[in-house]
């Protein structure tokens, strides 16, 4: 069985709750740091590890950090990056509801590591009722003397709060979260300055996912080095899987990265295979964002590889025959499914989602939403497919923040391998209908 | 969007929703008070039958000390934030990919049909909205809505006249964001 450093006691009855979680080991890894370490001693560790951000980007958590400006009298911030919107993933939701102080403890760590004294867990808004899982977790923490002023006698004081929105994918842009705890709109900035630099009220801000603080708990605990055997090359460590469609087991794993995702799709330890004996059509594995897989794709690459788990071999093929690991949303598509119908319905997302601010989105993500809703309503022309493949290309790399690119890759990509079901809705579209959800005949009938 | 059209009822926080805008307002540093907004809000709307009238964004400026533009910015941002008048239970449903795949429209048809009206309509009886909203964060769970605080999830047809009967019979928690 694979090994679980995040989600090992989350089954245990009462782990939510201070005691249990302390019974279980929780807060060593702050003793060790706070009593042996200095704070770049826990940064060297994060680095030894490998970790890469699990929000999405991927990108190596150690450099980051080592980004942050320390410039003398200016406060730093640490901000928890709890927006979890990106459709198909709800990994960070299920660790603050089952195990809400191992955020609370990697958090302490990360804010130990990078010199901030006050940190803000940002979740998104409709998570309302873990923001009070978490600010029972932190006062629970305060009692106890993990957060406050001058922890197990180090002088490092820390103080932590949880800060909701209000239903705004873009707030997990970290600029548009920044904005948003701000108390304004959330419009990404341009970049530069970064975050590190000039971020929460234009002071050095670090904004990391869920999951990568909680990671930082057992890096401490264990060590970078031996968090760094775990998984395969460059991806490093353990993965919160959030797995959904039609699959007979959705939920949230914990994989070594690595795992194949042959094994992870049909074996009864994780997926259980695809519902109702159904075939495989196609898998999003990382997120809405991220390009799709049809089936001949998603256990074997285009070299014939096995495909596998991790920020390399999914992306492996580039964006011609690949795709990203990202969130970790993992969506799973029967042969019933219909790709113009699913595509139509991402980009409806990110048309609603989109700020406004750069009309190349705002615009685009529009245009694409009315010609796949007129391809899926049988209203569509052979040369649509080209237009989004023109429409998409022109958003992606010409925005402010990566939503234009999340919004333009899901729709190149459904186009480059299902271009046939695409033009067959143009060819028929009464049998297209039919097919998805017997639409036709339901609506005649509510009539 | 637009701002609702007329001023709504005359507004002000409970004293309790007070003392709450006040602590929640000391968790950011001198002068930066405005970062309590948003928080702000969800208790206005929850204390004003689930929507924003010009009044109430106007007693939350004042409330945080900003100007009422300030706030009437971020209302008209943020999804969660009800411009208009709605009914007493906000049924809230996911539309997005993963639910949609799992029978989310089916779902929502049958809601429409069985309370006669559409998505973004009230009840006549002023018990029920029906919202669609995009990904909350259900997938494995789908398909599902949020009334209020909380999820409901792997919905069916017959839990959903369950739920309704159980919301006319006043069985159902909303939560509410002032739990301290």
């Amino acid at each position: 069985m694979s090994r679980k450093l995040l989600l090992e006691h989350a089954h245990i009855e009462g782990i939510n709750g201070y005691e249990t979680y302390r019974k279980h080991g929780g807060y060593r890894a702050v003793e060790k740091a706070l009593k042996n370490m200095a704070p770049a001693d826990v940064l060297e560790e994060v680095k030894k590890s490998g970790l890469r951000g699990r929000g999405g980007a991927g990108f190596p958590t150690g450099m980051k950090w080592s980004f942050l400006a320390k410039p003398e009298g200016v406060p730093r911030y640490l901000l928890c990056n709890a927006d979890e919107s990106e459709p198909g993933t709800f990994k960070d939701r299920y660790l603050m509801e089952k195990i809400p102080h191992l955020l609370v403890e990697g958090m302490i760590l990360s804010a130990y590591a990078l010199g901030a004294n006050t940190s803000y867990i940002y979740i998104r808004g409709e998570y309302s009722w873990i923001v009070f899982i978490l600010e029972k977790a932190i006062s629970e923490a305060y009692a106890k003397g993990w957060l406050g002023n001058n922890i197990l006698g180090s002088g490092f004081d820390c103080d932590l709060y949880v800060n909701p929105g209000a239903g705004a994918y873009i707030c997990g842009e970290e600029t548009a979260l920044i904005e948003s705890l701000e108390g304004k709109r959330g419009n990404p900035r341009i970049k530069p300055p970064f975050p590190a630099v000039k971020g929460l009220w234009q002071c050095p801000t670090v904004v990391n996912n869920v999951e990568t603080l909680a990671a930082v708990v057992p890096i401490v605990n264990e060590g970078g080095d031996n968090y760094a055997r775990i998984g395969v090359g460059r991806s490093t460590g353990t993965k919160l899987i959030s797995a959904g469609g039609n699959i007979n087991k959705p939920g949230v794993y914990e994989i070594e990265l690595g795992l194949p995702m042959e094994e992870f799709i049909y074996s009864d330890d994780w997926c259980g295979g695809i519902k109702n004996g159904k075939r495989l059509k196609a898998c999003v594995p990382g997120g809405s964002s991220v390009p799709i897989l049809p089936h001949y794709l998603v256990t074997k690459t285009a070299a014939g590889e096995n495909r596998l788990l991790s920020y390399e071999s999914l992306a492996d093929g580039g964006f011609e025959s690949g795709s990203m690991l990202g969130s970790g949303g993992f969506i799973v598509y029967d042969e019933d499914q219909c790709v113009v119908r699913n595509t139509w319905n991402f980009t409806r997302f990110y048309h609603h989602e989109s700020c406004g601010q750069c009309s190349p989105c705002r615009e685009g993500t529009g245009w694409m939403e009315k010609v796949l809703e007129r391809l899926e309503n049988g209203k569509g022309k052979l040369s649509d497919m080209d237009l989004l493949v023109e429409v998409a290309k022109k958003i992606e790399g010409n925005t402010i923040c990566p939503l234009g690119d999340a919004a333009a890759w899901p729709v190149a990509s459904a186009i480059r391998h299902f271009r046939d079901e695409f033009e067959w809705h143009v060819r028929e579209p009464e049998a297209c209908m039919q097919r998805n959800y017997g639409l036709v005949k339901e609506k005649a009938e509510m009539a | 969007m637009q701002i609702a059209s007329h001023n709504g009822k005359p507004f002000s926080f409970s004293p309790e929703a007070q003392a709450e805008v006040q602590q929640l307002m000391a968790k950011y540093p001198e002068s930066r008070q405005k970062s309590a907004l948003i928080r702000a809000l969800h208790i206005a709307q929850e204390e004003n039958g689930g929507w924003l009238s010009i009044a109430a964004l106007d007693h939350v400026a004042e409330a945080l000390r900003i100007t009422p533009i300030e706030v009437y910015e971020v209302a008209t941002f943020y999804t969660m934030f009800n411009l208009e008048p709605v009914g007493k239970y906000v049924l809230e449903f996911c539309h997005t990919g993963p639910c949609a795949i799992e029978g989310a429209e089916r779902l929502i048809n049958y809601v429409q049909k069985k309370l006669g009206i559409e998505t973004g309509q009230t009840t006549p009886d002023g018990m029920f909205t029906i919202k669609e909203v995009e990904c909350l964060g259900a997938c494995g769970y789908a398909p599902m809505m949020q009334v209020g605080l909380y999820y409901h999830e792997h919905l069916t047809e017959e839990k959903m006249d369950r739920f309704l009967e159980d919301c006319r019979a006043g069985k159902i928690d909303k939560g509410s964001w002032k739990m301290h």
